[in-house]
């Protein structure tokens, strides 16, 4: 009981900084909400047994893309009230496609639920001891290991990406030559003097 | 327990949410590429959900293959959205015209 006490407590406060999210005034807060909506979902997701998954959400979502998504937003000078206008001109025509959304789901969820209610029983109860990272690990490295190294490939390609697009050349720019620096011989940087001992004072 | 229906309902709403962001930020291309981590994060509640459900645990292998993309998605959508800042000085999409027909 006290789960489905707690679900619907963080779902509650999980549609409420959703809604904060598309409203905030400041895209700041916009950002700042969507950290509290991440955080609100790694608490479901620990009640849906997804221990694993909801560290990971905390930790590279929290951690790190909405930090980097921090450090965009305030490098920007963005002019919000120009960004703002026509909010109220197309919130309703944005209410009325959410609650088109909205029912459309509740009907397919209700119609496939119908006379399964208890769906939740089918729900596995794990032995003691049991580990959802070392079994997802498991998974991870056996059978998935390919789209697991796939993924790992798109990260590297990210990465690459991301740096090309927002490096640029500014003059008086100190940066290496590799050519020039394998070219190097030691006759260009070092000079041999030959020269007699001195003499004990 | 649960029931599945209301997790369902739940990552619906947030869908839905994002989706109506989207409409209501359409000048905002900061705010659209939130309103996208806000659908890729109700879509993950579905695999999470019934891979609970189903105690099969593939679900959560997408998941965090969704996780691993997503994060690769937001590191370019953001250097692009840099980019782009610093060619025009502006992130409003009506400002966004230059190959128009």
């Amino acid at each position: 009981m006290l789960v489905n006490v707690l679900f619907y407590v963080f779902g509650a406060i999980l549609v409420l900084t959703a809604i904060g999210v598309i409203t905030a005034r400041n895209p700041v807060h916009c950002a700042l909400f969507l950290v509290a909506a991440f955080l609100n979902s790694a608490v479901i997701w620990l009640l849906l047994d997804a221990e694993f998954l909801a560290l990971t959400l905390v930790v590279v979502y929290v951690g790190a893309v909405m930090v980097l998504w921090l450090f965009v937003v305030m490098m920007l000078d963005i002019d919000v009230a120009k960004l703002r206008q026509g909010f109220t001109r197309y919130a309703p025509l944005g209410a009325l496609i959410a609650l088109i959304v909205v029912v459309q789901i509740g009907l397919v969820v209700y119609v496939r639920n119908l006379g399964l209610t208890d769906t939740a029983a089918a729900a596995v109860n794990h032995p003691e001891g049991y580990s959802n990272t070392q079994e997802l690990g498991h998974l991870l490295y056996t059978q998935y290991l390919y789209p697991f190294e796939i993924a790992a490939v798109i990260l590297l390609v990210a990465i690459v990406a991301a740096i090309t697009l927002t490096m640029r050349d500014r003059p008086g720019q100190k940066v290496q030559d590799i050519g020039k620096q394998v070219a190097v011989r030691a006759k260009d940087r070092l000079r041999i003097v030959k020269m007699d001992a001195e003499t004990r004072q | 327990m649960i029931p599945l229906s209301h997790v369902l309902l739940l990552s619906g709403i947030l869908f839905s949410l994002a989706v109506a962001g989207i409409f209501i930020n359409r000048k905002n291309v900061l705010l659209l590429l939130m309103c996208i981590e806000l659908m890729l994060l109700s879509v993950n509640f579905n695999f999470i959900a019934f891979s609970h459900y189903l105690g099969d645990l593939a679900g959560q292998v997408f998941v965090f293959f969704i996780l691993t993309v997503a994060a690769a998605e937001s590191a370019i959508g953001l250097a692009i959205l840099v980019v782009l800042f610093r060619e025009r000085r502006s992130i409003n999409v009506e400002d966004l015209d230059a190959m128009r027909g």
